[in-house]
């Protein structure tokens, strides 16, 4: 590993220590919260996994029904049925913090206009039973889409904060931290050496000076 | 107060119209892209778009992966499934995990 380019200098050492303690320090609060992420983020995949292969088949059963109740019905009659609905769904989102991950909380209100009696926005006399059979499971799929939502955007957003908090973790372990070691290293073994450098330096003098005084 | 709203070919998003969400029938990839564009743009906080339409966007949907809204959500189509929403959470799993532990 290169070691850093910078003077041999004990002002450079002192630096150079404390910028390797907070690296040691970041490190290790960087891999916990990887660590936390991580586990979080299996939990919610998993559930992520299963809600969505369980909308996909419902919702395949819903179109299938849907599609029968289309080949039954004249167009004009199925679009007529159906453009007015009777109820409308807004959401209300917030936002959690997930270890630093803002991930969103989705609140759906359906608002049912008028009464709480059928869902279906037509009457009874021109439909087919297949596009009341459709609606239904629809209707009942909608909850879980919603959901469906709300985790799948959560573990998005989620699995790119991981991402780069390993990328982070990583660049500390593998080149900040080695970086910092060895220039330490270096600038230590160089003071050492001024420093022996200097003390056979007066010792020859010394002897020098001793041998000339002899002489006189 | 936030809005959802369904981005695919007509014959598969018209029943949603009967229950409430908003629909937004498309048929050009062009088309489908400046929708999705107006409708985030527009406050709309969940937009299900259809993997039929979706397989074609995928730059557009990629872009709005990394912000908090909209949330664009595949569904499968009634021409069946695609598998492309199933792919994307594995794609997830790779990016997070490293490997594929489902």
């Amino acid at each position: 590993m290169a070691k850093l380019n910078v003077n041999p200098t004990r002002m450079e050492l002192t630096t150079l220590k404390k910028r390797f303690s907070t690296a040691k320090r970041g490190h290790k609060l960087l891999k916990d919260k990887q660590d936390e992420l991580m586990r979080r983020f299996i939990d919610m995949i998993k559930e992520n996994n299963e809600l969505r292969k369980a909308v996909e088949e419902e919702l395949g059963a819903s179109f299938k029904d849907f599609l029968m109740a289309s080949a039954v019905m004249s167009t004009e009659y199925l679009e007529e049925s159906i453009i007015f609905p009777k109820e409308r769904i807004s959401l209300d989102v917030k936002t959690k913090n997930i270890m630093s991950v803002n991930v969103p909380v989705m609140e759906f209100k359906r608002e049912m206009e008028g009464d709480e009696g059928s869902i279906y926005p037509y009457g009874f006399a021109n439909t087919s039973a297949e596009l009341d059979g459709a609606l239904e499971r629809l209707y009942n799929v909608l909850p879980k889409l919603l959901m469906l939502a709300e985790v799948e955007k959560s573990c998005q957003l989620m699995a790119d904060e991981i991402e780069k908090t390993r990328r982070r973790v990583n660049a500390l372990e593998y080149m900040t931290i080695p970086q910092l070691q060895e220039t330490i290293k270096y600038i230590k073994m160089k003071l050492d050496e001024n420093e022996r450098g200097n003390i056979t330096r007066l010792m020859k003098i010394k002897s020098m000076m001793q041998e000339q005084e002899q002489n006189q | 107060m936030y809005k959802i709203a369904v981005v695919g070919d007509k014959d598969s998003v018209l029943a949603f119209k009967a229950i409430g969400v908003e629909v937004f029938p498309v048929i050009e990839t062009e088309e489908a892209r400046k929708t999705i564009d107006r409708l985030a743009s527009n406050n709309y906080a969940v937009i299900f778009v259809t993997e039929q339409v979706a397989k074609d966007l995928d730059e557009t949907i990629e872009r709005y992966n990394r912000a908090l809204l909209p949330a664009i959500i595949l569904i499968p189509s009634n021409q069946g499934s695609l598998n492309i929403g199933l792919q994307r959470i594995k794609d997830n799993v790779e990016k997070a995990v490293g490997v594929n532990i489902l």
